[in-house]
């Protein structure tokens, strides 16, 4: 009987390992995922509408990102995300069919094909010294000049052939230590104007051949008061400049070989400036734009260098360039906002007095100023014109306004999602009306008759494209309630713009969005940046009532010890509650287990001096804190000293009268050689992370007890050369050391070297294991390790007898202080990717077996069974383990298509996984994001515990309704064979 | 600038897997510019020099992602500005499963290139990399077949419930009375509900 016992389990076993991947059909896609693409800030447009075909916006951003916008709708025609170091200086469009881009500081040229987005060349420019950047494509080719475009970047003009990116010549001025400060190719003239300072003191203006590249004029001015590098070109032969004290605006004309300025006092012009003047970088035409601390000021050149005030402007405004309507015509786009509208403007350059189109527009409140104005016109029915303006706001959405409507609007803000939380939707409330699912009831049986159709593959196309859409529509899944399996959450990501996005898990649209206003540039904080964002208030018990809220982390401004700022935000209306602006420097987040009485959680916020500061700041904390102070500590990894630090609260804060603040005390600390060990990376478990069982049970009827602790620090550090690129160290100069430190004692529990590797190191630690990823170059393959902890003093409760009674150690406290006895098990294998992020899945209960999600350098999500990541394993497992389930061991990791999590998508510009843990213990929620966003239901050993989407219910129905009929069917005869019987 | 040699693998026509030729060009320009690696990925079977939509996403990554660049219309691509040494390279294209790619670039003797893949260590000698594999990211879903109906629990269901039906009271029909009697006593005897008893039928038949 234990034999056929062990065969079926082995065959179970078979099942299962065979089902490892968890697969998709290609109709599923959609029904359980959702996948949004964006692009960016962006930060140059160009507007490609004279042909009568498609209308397009091609656009540059911060991310990145070039994409082709369709004008009508917004949507992307077609996007390239180029690397992370290589951001764009420089866009247009040239021939009217190639885009032509100038990234990477400079030094690389390439030109896309304008419809669909194939890379047509590539040209590299050599620069010698970093200089302003500036790309420059004539607007009117003729036929018979050579098609050139110029660049200007690393102190070299070239001028690359539009065709193919040949470099027909290159120039250096740099050579001449000239800071070029303006390149000009005018459309009515035959020459390429270079104008620029030698050591802030000479203007020097340069006339260039435009085919061959040499020097037709030179000419030069001394400047006695310097010039300081804000300038600005009015007109072909004009150009605005400050002096080096920022008072005296310089207009600078050189007609005819000849140089000519003239000086006008800013003070003329505003009488109360104060602070730093600037010039805007806007191609004005005949104008110019200067930037006060107050004012934003427009400006005109007359004739001989005359400067007259156009408009002084008091409310937020952004300007665009100037778009030329007709050979003399040019007009710009003004925006401005005046309580809650925008007002959007444009006037011709020559008559300030006309406006040839004003327009007011109802903007959302939370998408702040305007920072960018783009404008194209285009010829009205009536011969009038027509403007269409798009928008950057500070929010970093995109939006399209056209005869003063949002034609189209971007939420462009969340390509820079920059940390993400969760949080439960409200209760449903009684009250559901019964007619609507009366109703439905119709509805409901003609859907699973579809549905049942399409798994007897007897579906027409229309039915198929019924059922999908009626999958895709459900409208379960985007209901703004909990449901019994806790997949509907609201997703509330922290965007780099400091705004607040909720999204729906069931369809990804957006629920609130708040533009934290803390997050917003203030005169109390300069540069704020969010950090982190957490669950603040999760209510359950006792304060059921009251809506959850998040807790937002950030800085104003980029160093360390920059004053933090935190602002406390409803996860339901999306409000913000409350904001503490600004605050001590912020360096660590300790959520602690700890609630107070109206569940508010207590947070441990640690500054650059090591000082802990409790929130939230009310006196029943304080005693939960000053209760728990002992078991609190805390450790910091100081990267580039070498130094890990334990930390533990001494008391209350010496200096200072805050009750709220906690000296520290070191309590242990680890110092790494500088010269051989540098720290690359560090990991630790999820605060959240839920650990099932302690015990693992192997084959023969074995345990194994896992040591599972919670203040486990897995470090890695690699020698300084191996901490560079690939391809900067040999095998033989670098190597990778790992640790797995105690955060409360310090003590070094394993350490493992891995000669003639190299960073970078991706880890994750959950349970008792860690899988890091790094590069060994003595294959010149990314590997995979493991290393699984296993507590050795608890590996004697084996006897039943001797659990029964009671002479075990079970139930004996863990505590950091007794010196474990642990085992580590280590193994490793190749992996063929690169890897951009990794995680693992969480469950409620963490019953469920465990897959790690690899994000790759593809911007794919690749789900990978824990199994194949288990010490364990050798090349002939024995029966025994064969039947635990344990895989063969090989020597690399598969990468089996299926198991893409991402399937055929990508989610561009991958920055980060993560998962959150379902109610229904076999699923998890897996958030992907980047540029795109991307979301998905996992259930890493398929979902045991309720039935599929795509169960039919139908077949079901079927099924019992066939049986009865045939219930019927067999009484009927067998009573007609009874009476027969009896009349025999 | 040009590459020194580009090996053209012979097209053959209808092949719809990817070819990717690493070019042996390694080009020295000055030690501050370092040298260049051109490749190529190419289809052949889809036009001189065409690139299916795909294809033109496809994004070629130096080193694990320092550098990034993108696929001309002939499938060349190039990374300038190398150090000398061993460098990775990767290519991502949705549908295909590429091997990385070693690439020794040595300052000894320039021009010389060495390319091998790191997935089954084959030397690049002719410089030609085809795919590993297309990637299929779906199940394909199994055409409709009485036995998939039959497998599954209703399928069973109905089975187990024809079986008893039709089957089981041709087997009481075909059993002779004498031993079915005996049978059934001896059932009864021992306390166990026979199944004849169950279905009226074959309960009553003699």
């Amino acid at each position: 009987m234990a034999a056929i016992g062990t065969r079926v389990l082995s065959v179970l076993l078979f099942l299962s390992l065979s089902n490892l991947a968890s697969s998709l059909y290609e109709d599923q896609v959609g029904l359980m995922d959702w996948h949004q693409k964006y692009i960016g800030k962006v930060k140059h447009a160009v507007f490609h509408t004279q042909k009568a075909g498609r209308k397009r916006v091609v656009v540059s951003t911060e991310q990145n990102v070039i994409a082709s916008l369709d004008l009508r709708h917004g949507d992307i025609y077609w996007r390239h995300v180029l690397g992370a170091d290589d951001a764009i200086d420089g866009i247009d469009i040239a021939l009217g069919k190639y885009v032509i881009t100038l990234s990477s500081g400079g030094s690389i040229l390439r030109a896309w094909n304008l419809p669909d987005g194939q890379l047509v060349w590539e040209s590299i420019l050599k620069g010698s010294s970093p200089s302003k950047i500036m790309l420059i494509v004539p607007t009117s080719f003729r036929v018979d000049r050579e098609n050139l475009i110029f660049a200007f970047a690393g102190g070299c003009l070239h001028a690359v052939s539009s065709i193919d990116g040949e470099i027909i010549w290159r120039k250096d001025f740099a050579a001449k230590s000239l800071e070029v400060q303006q390149v000009i190719q005018a459309p009515a003239e035959e020459t390429v104007r270079v104008l620029g300072y030698v050591e802030s003191s000479q203007f020097h203006a340069y006339e260039i051949n435009p085919r061959k590249g040499d020097e037709i004029k030179h000419v030069n001015v001394d400047f006695p008061g310097g010039l300081s590098a804000d300038t600005v070109l009015v007109s072909d032969d004009v150009l605005v400049a400050l002096d080096a004290t920022r008072s005296v605006l310089l207009t600078i004309l050189f007609q005819d070989g000849e140089i000519n300025f003239r000086k006008t006092q800013i003070l003329s012009l505003v009488d109360d400036s104060h602070g730093v003047v600037e010039i805007l970088p806007c191609k004005l035409a005949d104008m110019f734009a200067l930037k006060t601390n107050k004012f934003l000021v427009l400006a005109k050149v007359m004739d001989g260098g005359v400067v007259e005030l156009v408009e002084k402007i008091k409310e937020a405004a952004a300007l665009s360039d100037a778009v030329s309507l007709s050979e003399s015509q040019q007009a710009i786009a003004l925006a401005r906002h005046e309580n809650q509208k925008l007002h959007i403007i444009v006037k011709p350059v020559h008559d300030w007095n006309i406006d040839l189109l004003k327009e007011t527009i109802k903007i959302d409140n939370q998408r702040g100023l305007v920072h960018k104005v783009f404008i194209n016109n285009y010829v009205r029915t009536d011969r009038s014109y027509g403007f269409r303006a798009l928008i950057v706001m500070e929010d970093h959405s995109l939006l399209l306004i056209q005869q003063g409507e949002i034609v189209w609007c971007r939420e462009d803000g969340l390509a820079s999602v920059i940390d993400v939380t969760t949080s439960e939707l409200p209760v449903e409330k009684d009250g559901v009306s019964v007619s609507k699912v009366e109703q439905s009831l119709f509805e409901w049986l003609k859907g699973h008759i579809l549905k049942l159709k399409g798994t007897l593959m007897l579906a027409s196309p229309e039915d198929v494209a019924a059922i999908q859409n009626m999958r895709l529509k459900s409208s379960e899944k985007s209901k703004m309630t909990r449901d019994h399996n806790g997949f509907r959450k609201l997703l509330i990501v922290l965007t780099g713009s400091g705004k607040v996005f909720a999204l729906h898990t069931g369809d990804g649209r957006i629920v609130w969005s708040l533009l934290v206003q803390s997050l917003r540039k203030s005169e109390k904080c300069d540069y704020p940046t969010g950090l982190r964002i957490y669950p603040w208030q999760v209510p359950h018990h006792h304060a059921m009532d009251e809506n959850p809220s998040v807790l937002v982390v950030g800085r104003c401004g980029p160093s360390d010890d920059a004053p933090g700022l935190l602002s406390f935000i409803d996860a339901y209306k999306g409000e913000e509650l409350d904001s503490l602006v600004p605050i001590h420097s912020i360096v660590q987040v300790i959520p602690l287990p700890f609630t107070d009485s109206t569940e508010q959680r207590l947070h441990l916020l640690v500054d650059a001096n090591q000082r802990a500061h409790l929130y939230p700041r009310s006196p029943k904390a304080l005693t939960i804190f000053h209760s728990e102070i002992s078991n609190i500590y805390w450790y910091s990894v100081e990267a580039d000293n070498g130094i890990i630090r334990g930390h533990v609260s001494k008391g209350s804060c010496s200096h200072d009268e805050d009750e709220y603040c906690f000296d520290p005390k070191d309590l242990w600390s680890v110092v790494l050689p500088a010269e051989s060990e540098k720290i690359v990376a560090s990991e630790t478990h999820k605060i959240n992370e839920v650990v099932h069982t302690q015990a693992k049970a192997i084959a023969d009827q074995d345990v194994m007890y896992k040591y599972i602790s919670k203040n486990l620090l897995f470090l890695a550090t690699t020698a300084p050369k191996g901490s560079g690129e690939i391809g900067s160290a040999t095998p033989e100069e670098s190597w990778l050391v790992v640790y797995l430190i105690d955060t409360i004692t310090g003590r070094i529990l394993h350490r493992m070297t891995h000669q003639g590797s190299q960073a970078p190191v991706h880890a994750v630690f959950s349970e008792n294991w860690v899988v890091y990823h790094y590069f060994n170059l003595r294959a010149h393959r990314y590997e995979m390790s493991v290393v699984e902890i296993y507590d050795q003093s608890r590996a004697d409760n084996k006897d039943v007898l001797k659990l029964v009674v009671g002479k075990h150690n079970l139930t004996s406290p863990v505590s950091s202080y007794s010196r474990p006895e642990v085992t580590a098990k280590s193994q490793s294998y190749f992996f063929t990717h690169s890897v951009k992020a990794i995680t693992v899945t969480s469950t409620a209960k963490g019953i469920t077996s465990k897959q790690l999600l690899i994000g790759t350098i593809g911007d794919q999500v690749l789900a990978l069974d824990k199994r194949y990541l288990d010490p364990r394993r050798t090349v002939n497992p024995t029966q025994a383990e064969k039947e635990e389930g344990m895989i063969p061991l090989t020597d690399s990791l598969p990468i089996i298509p299926q198991s893409y999590v991402t399937h055929a998508l990508k989610v561009e510009g991958l920055r980060g996984i993560v998962t959150v843990p379902a109610k229904l213990e076999s699923t998890t929620l897996v958030f992907t994001y980047g540029v795109d966003l991307f979301f998905t239901r996992l259930a890493p050993s398929r979902t045991y515990d309720s039935l599929t989407e795509d169960f039919s219910y139908a077949l079901l129905l079927i099924t019992i309704a066939a049986l009865i009929v045939a219930i019927f069917v067999t009484w009927i005869w067998s009573e007609r064979k009874d009476l027969q019987e009896k009349w025999r | 600038m040009a590459p020194i040699a580009r090996s053209l693998p012979a097209l053959s026509a209808g092949f719809f897997f990817l070819i990717l030729t690493v070019g042996a060009a390694v080009v020295s320009s000055g030690p501050a510019d370092g040298f260049t690696i051109n490749g190529r990925v190419r289809i052949p079977g889809a036009g001189a020099f065409g690139l299916p939509g795909k294809i033109s996403d496809a994004k070629v990554t130096l080193n694990g992602g320092k550098r990034i660049t993108f696929l001309r219309p002939d499938g060349y691509f190039s990374f300038h500005n190398i150090s000398a040494g061993t460098h990775l390279i990767e290519v991502a294209a949705i549908g295909y499963f590429f091997s990385p790619v070693r690439v020794d670039v040595s300052a000894r003797n320039p021009g010389k290139v060495q390319a091998a893949l790191t997935e089954n260590r084959r030397v690049l000698n002719e410089l030609v990399l085809e795919p590993l594999r297309e990637e299929q990211y779906y199940e394909i879903r199994e055409p409709f077949s009485i036995m998939s109906l039959v497998k599954s629990p209703m399928g069973l269901m109905v089975g187990f419930m024809l079986i008893v039906v039709f089957l089981m009271p041709k087997l009481v029909e075909n059993m002779d009375p004498e031993e079915m009697r005996r049978a059934q006593e001896e059932m009864r005897s021992q306390g166990v509900p026979s199944l004849s008893n169950l279905l009226p039928g074959a309960a009553r038949s003699n």
